[in-house]
């Protein structure tokens, strides 16, 4: 993977070249018979290849719908999602899962993983669907194991594993297909500080790499990491700024004590 | 996606629930066995008779005295005196296609052997009656053509007297008493057991020689019966015919009138044996098909219940790139291991079911490939069938709404 550094961009515009991910007044409302709930009331965003952008809000703000289209796991009810330039809303549903397979990684709110099944199964599901080999996608699945530090716990299932950990397989399985985009829904949401700062020190690795990284959080300590911030409100961008003076997660490890292990 | 790789999926799931997927796969496993038990209980019922049949002579014919309405009542075979020795030589001479021949007169009879005495069948005839019935003797000989002409009191007995008069005693050279008259026993049947046409016991009897029974017994100069065996089992129709046609002559039977006699043919009664086994055996299987049929319902069943608690499974699949038909052929080929490890499990139990079905009943062991075979295909046919709904309904799930499902 090739590092392009990007400048911290604030208030890009749908206009933007070379973004990949382009929103443009997207709209979504669910319709729940006499009542309908508008999650998003006009969204419009450019993200660039190789940002670390942290979405903030309110809950009920949107955040995870707006994640779900960036992910093509849901379509927006009007507007319009290019995702590397193509316009999702012209693919086919074949096509779209060959995009959630190989273009984006997502690591759910929750974990999201399957029970009974080892980390190392759970992290080579992708690959079962993409044109991989058995070898290659246990290769792969081990790598991406040890990239989030649990290559030694490959063999464990979920229910051995504690929440931080079950996160971290939820990254490796996001990773394992080599995606160029990272979607985390509150990747660190019932996490303790420590591990969060864990899953961000990840991240920021990945993204030192390339890895153009979008992910949801409540907490600012946790959106300090990201390089670019959007708050959400009602369904629509209220801030969208770049963050200066980022911390490394990695130095913050140092600092905390560690509790055991 | 290539196949082996969805195999391989399914495997994983269907392992991780072994539980479940054996309950199911028990479903399959009792229909499977049931269709192939069922049918090799028939086909070996099918074989038993047509063995018995064949060891009575298959191409034997019975011609016996015939029925009689006598002031409206109808009296039972061997009611008539009109069939007589002539006739029998009649017969030989003139029937082509008649091998051998016979006579036979019958009486029920008291035999006594020393405190023990027992009611049988006492038959007259002559001593190609052994050949003609394919009858050998397990001790002793035959009576002679010349014990026929000096009408000896000699006998051969069959294995249910042997038993019950002698036990463990050695019954040839013995003197037993029929009816008060003093007979030698020079011969003992082997055991015939019972007759799957005539449906008696075959070896209840007591075999003398015609002149003696007719002479010192009855009284009686016409004949019960003529034991025949054609020239092969193929010419017993064609002998059934030539001795009808020859009887009704010498008996001066008008056209339209009824015989006074009957004519059974061997062949017949094994075709008919042949018809009520199949009938048997088709009866069978489709009372164990019903239990195939519930056994892919039952597969219907858990997998629907599998598809609504997988949902969540199903939708983290979906999120990760998993397509529609990827998912759909998950659950298909889920379904199909299912009822082909099952089918699998179920020929080896309808196997050992057969063995011991047939063992028990004496019977020859016939495993049906034709069995094996429809079972296979049967169940993998309830596989996909009832796979099918089940899977269309996994494949239709909305990954979002999949993954909010609790
Ligand atoms: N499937 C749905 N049906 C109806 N309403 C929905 C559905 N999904 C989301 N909503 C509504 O849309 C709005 C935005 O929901 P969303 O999940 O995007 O919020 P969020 O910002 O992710 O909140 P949180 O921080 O609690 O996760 C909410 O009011 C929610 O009730
Ligand atoms: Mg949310």
């Amino acid at each position: 993977m090739v590092t392009i550094s990007q400048p911290d961009v604030s208030q890009t515009t749908a206009s933007d070249h070379g973004a990949v991910i382009q929103v443009e007044d997207v709209h979504k409302y669910y319709d729940l018979g006499e009542t309908r709930v508008h999650a998003l009331r006009g969204v419009t965003v450019s993200i660039e290849r190789g940002e670390f952008v942290a979405i903030m809000g309110a809950s009920g703000s949107g955040k995870s719908t707006f994640m779900n289209i960036m992910g093509c796991l849901d379509k927006p009810s009007s507007g319009r999602y290019l995702l590397e330039g193509i316009e999702v809303s012209q693919l086919s549903k074949k096509e779209l899962a060959a995009i959630r397979n190989r273009k984006i990684g997502f690591v759910f709110q929750g974990f999201n993983l399957l029970s009974r099944t080892t980390a190392q199964e759970n992290v080579e599901l992708p690959t079962l669907y993409a044109q991989v080999s058995k070898e290659e996608g246990q290769k792969r699945a081990r790598e991406a194991l040890e990239l989030v530090g649990l290559g030694d716990r490959r063999m464990h299932f979920p229910s051995q594993l504690s929440g931080g950990q079950q996160q971290r397989v939820a990254v490796a399985r996001a990773l394992v297909n080599r995606p160029s985009i990272l979607l985390a829904d509150e990747p660190t949401g019932n996490l303790d500080s420590r591990t969060s700062v864990e899953i961000m020190e990840v991240f920021q690795k990945l993204n030192d790499g390339g890895l153009t990284v979008v992910l949801v959080t409540h907490e600012a300590d946790v959106a300090q990491f990201a390089k670019r911030s959007i708050q959400f409100r009602d369904g629509k961008i209220r801030r969208d700024e770049p963050i200066m003076n980022r911390p490394l997660a990695a130095e913050v490890l140092k600092s905390l004590p560690t509790l055991e292990d | 996606m290539d196949l082996l790789a969805i195999i391989r999926i399914a495997m994983r799931a269907l392992a991780r629930n072994k539980m479940r997927s054996s309950l199911t796969m028990l479903g399959i496993i009792i229909g499977v066995g049931a269709v192939i038990a069922m049918v090799s209980v028939g086909q070996g019922a099918q074989q038993q008779a047509q063995q018995q049949i064949a060891a009575m002579g298959s191409n034997m014919l019975f011609v016996g005295a015939g029925t009689v309405t006598r002031g409206g009542m109808r009296m039972g075979w061997g009611a008539t005196k009109t069939l007589i020795y002539d006739d029998m030589l009649a017969i030989l001479r003139e029937c082509p296609a008649v091998q051998a021949a016979a006579p036979g007169s019958q009486t029920a009879a008291q035999v006594v052997f020393g405190n023990d005495n027992w009611a049988t069948q006492l038959n007259g005839t002559e001593p190609q009656y052994f050949d003609i019935r394919s009858w050998p003797l397990a001790e002793g000989s035959s009576f002679t053509q010349d014990d026929v002409n000096m009408a000896a009191n000699v006998a051969v007995i069959g294995e249910t007297v042997r038993k019950n008069l002698f036990g463990a005693t050695d019954p040839i050279g013995q003197t037993i008493r029929i009816n008060n008259l003093p007979f030698k026993v020079v011969g003992a049947l082997a055991a015939k057991g019972t007759s799957a046409a005539m449906g008696s016991d075959q070896d209840d009897t007591i075999i003398v020689p015609i002149t003696t029974l007719q002479k010192k017994i009855t009284g009686q100069d016409w004949l019960r019966w003529i034991m025949v065996s054609a020239i092969s089992r193929e010419a017993s129709y064609t002998a059934q015919q030539q001795i009808t046609a020859l009887l009704r002559d010498r008996h001066r039977i008008r056209p339209g009138s009824d015989d006074d006699f009957m004519v059974r043919n061997l062949a017949d009664m094994a075709d008919l044996a042949d018809q009520q086994a199949q009938l048997f055996t088709v009866l069978l299987a489709s009372i164990a098909s019903i239990s195939l049929i519930v056994g892919g319902i039952g597969i219907m069943n858990i997998m629907l219940v599998s598809v609504t608690e997988r949902t969540r499974e199903i939708g983290i699949r979906m999120a990760i790139g998993a397509t529609e038909g990827d998912v759909q052929q998950q659950f298909l080929v889920e379904a199909i291991v299912l009822s082909l490890v099952g089918g699998a499990v179920g020929i080896l139990v309808g196997t050992g079911a057969s063995f011991l079905i047939t063992q028990t009943l004496g019977w020859p062991v016939l495993v049906s490939a034709t069995a094996i075979g429809a079972a296979v295909i049967f169940s993998m046919a309830v596989g996909i069938f009832f796979g099918f709904y089940p899977a269309r309904k996994a494949a239709r799930l909305d990954p979002i709404e999949a993954l909010r499902y609790e």
